[in-house]
């Protein structure tokens, strides 16, 4: 089943960006060289950047189309998003920061959640923490969690790993493998590391210089 | 040193009244300016930055004939406020409180826009992706980050209220009780003779007030930074 169409033109400067792809359940990669298109396209799906033209829809509904005039903003498009950064809020402790999500929106609140997500993702411990004492790997799995417990439509995430050094990606990894295992959370993974992303996508879209060159399956990562 | 006669007492609480209603007041409007000029650029954005920040660069007695002609009981805007809100500015001592905020005003919008101003937008970006629509996130992104600023600007107003004279005397006049606040009572003594021994116990008061400002402003904002500094 199809979860995400996207297909959308955008220009910006001397670039241009003209990418159609779908993606169905489990993680699809969004894998390119840096340039491609790729943190363009998944802002444009979070709904940071209106596209000048095309249609974006998620589960059969429209969050953007450039000729009926809709454009639902991010904070109603329900969707999950987790930035190379992390963009912890440095204002507020890692319990605060997960329950953010639950106490700013009417999203469905799920009781159980926060206990099972801070369990699968190992941050029970340091939940009374500031975000600026913590690791990079910490950070990082909780902007995962945070993400999460508005319990999304679709998870996007782009280069969640680019900021972590090798031993703290290999840290991460296995988490977001639990997560696409078990969460059941249809993910766009936006990386330009082939040797990562063979471990957890299931479909590919290859973008190059704002175009879909390939989609399919992990083997287009040689 | 503060065994202070009654009249001078009703100065200092004057002055203190007059100087926190103002801040109050203008608190909102000076973070929703600050907050238009960080963020939004629109058609006359350099006319609201330049009437802003007239204040601070007008002769202080053109501004309190301003307010006068404006804000004054025959004044367009007096007459309004005096009919249709009860409330009333001349030779009161609300009149005193609004030339003190108008006064305090481009000092306290600077920091609050420098704050707002550096605030890493980003951040508020992915609030919204958590489902926090704009009022939500400001609420609980841009202003607690900006609260450094916040404070700042708060103080800076206050401290400029407690010291406010020109256009307060020009506007609202001199009246014991109602209008003379710490500066006017000083003014009026120095205008005595032998009146400088009092005068100075009022001069130690004001250095006091506005030193006691500085590091409460100073207090708070450090314990306000030290929350998230250096992510």
């Amino acid at each position: 089943m199809t979860v995400l169409a996207v297909d959308v033109e955008k220009r910006l400067g001397t670039f241009a960006l003209a990418a159609r792809f779908t993606a169905t359940g489990g993680v699809t990669a969004l894998f390119g060289p840096s340039g491609a298109g790729k943190t363009t396209l998944v802002n444009m799906i979070a709904g940071l950047i209106a596209p000048d033209g095309g249609t974006i829809a998620i589960d059969d509904t429209l969050l953007f189309d450039a000729g009926a005039g809709i454009n639902v903003p991010p904070h109603r498009r329900h969707i999950g998003y987790v930035f190379q950064e992390g963009r912890l809020f440095p204002h507020l402790s890692v319990r605060q920061n997960l329950d953010y999500g639950r106490r700013v929106s009417r999203f469905l609140r799920d009781a159980d959640g926060f206990a099972r997500i801070a369990e699968m993702l190992d941050i029970g411990a340091i939940l009374d923490r500031r975000s600026r004492t913590l690791s990079g790997g910490e950070r990082q799995r909780v902007a995962i969690g945070r993400a999460l417990l508005i319990r999304p439509r679709l998870l996007l995430l782009d280069e969640p790993l680019a900021s972590l050094d090798a031993a703290r990606k290999q840290e991460i990894l296995p988490y977001l493998v639990r997560l696409r295992d078990a969460a059941h959370v249809p993910m766009v993974y936006v990386s330009h590391t082939a040797s990562e992303l063979r471990q957890i996508a299931t479909n590919v879209v290859r973008l190059d210089a704002g175009r879909v060159v390939a989609c399919g399956g992990i083997e287009l990562l040689d | 040193m503060f065994d202070l006669s009654p009249d001078e007492w009703t100065a200092v609480a004057l002055s203190l009244r007059v100087s926190i209603v103002a801040t109050l007041v203008a608190l909102p409007f000076g973070i929703a300016i600050g907050w238009l000029l960080a963020r939004k650029d629109f058609w006359g954005k350099i006319i609201v930055d330049g009437i802003v920040y007239l204040p601070l660069v007008l002769p202080p007695v053109v501004t309190g004939y301003l307010l006068l002609i404006s804000f004054g009981r025959h004044g367009p805007i007096g007459a309004f406020f005096a009919d249709y809100l009860g409330i009333v500015f001349s030779f009161r001592w609300t009149g005193a409180a609004l030339s003190c905020g108008v006064m305090g005003f481009p000092l306290m919008v600077r920091p609050i826009r420098l704050a707002i101003e550096a605030i890493d937008r980003r951040l508020e970006d992915a609030a919204a992706t958590l489902g926090a629509g704009g009022f939500l996130v400001f609420l609980t992104i841009t202003l607690p980050l900006a609260l450094p600023g916040v404070i700042a600007g708060a103080v800076m107003c206050f401290a400029r209220s407690l010291g406010e004279f020109g256009a307060t005397i020009t506007f609202v006049s001199n009246i014991p009780g109602e209008t003379q606040t710490i500066s006017a009572a000083i003014y009026t003594l120095l205008q005595v003779p032998g009146g400088e021994a009092l005068a100075g116990r009022l001069v130690v008061v004001a250095i006091v007030l506005a030193l006691g400002a500085l590091i409460a402003s100073e207090w708070f904002a450090r314990r306000a930074g030290m929350r998230f500094q250096g992510e």
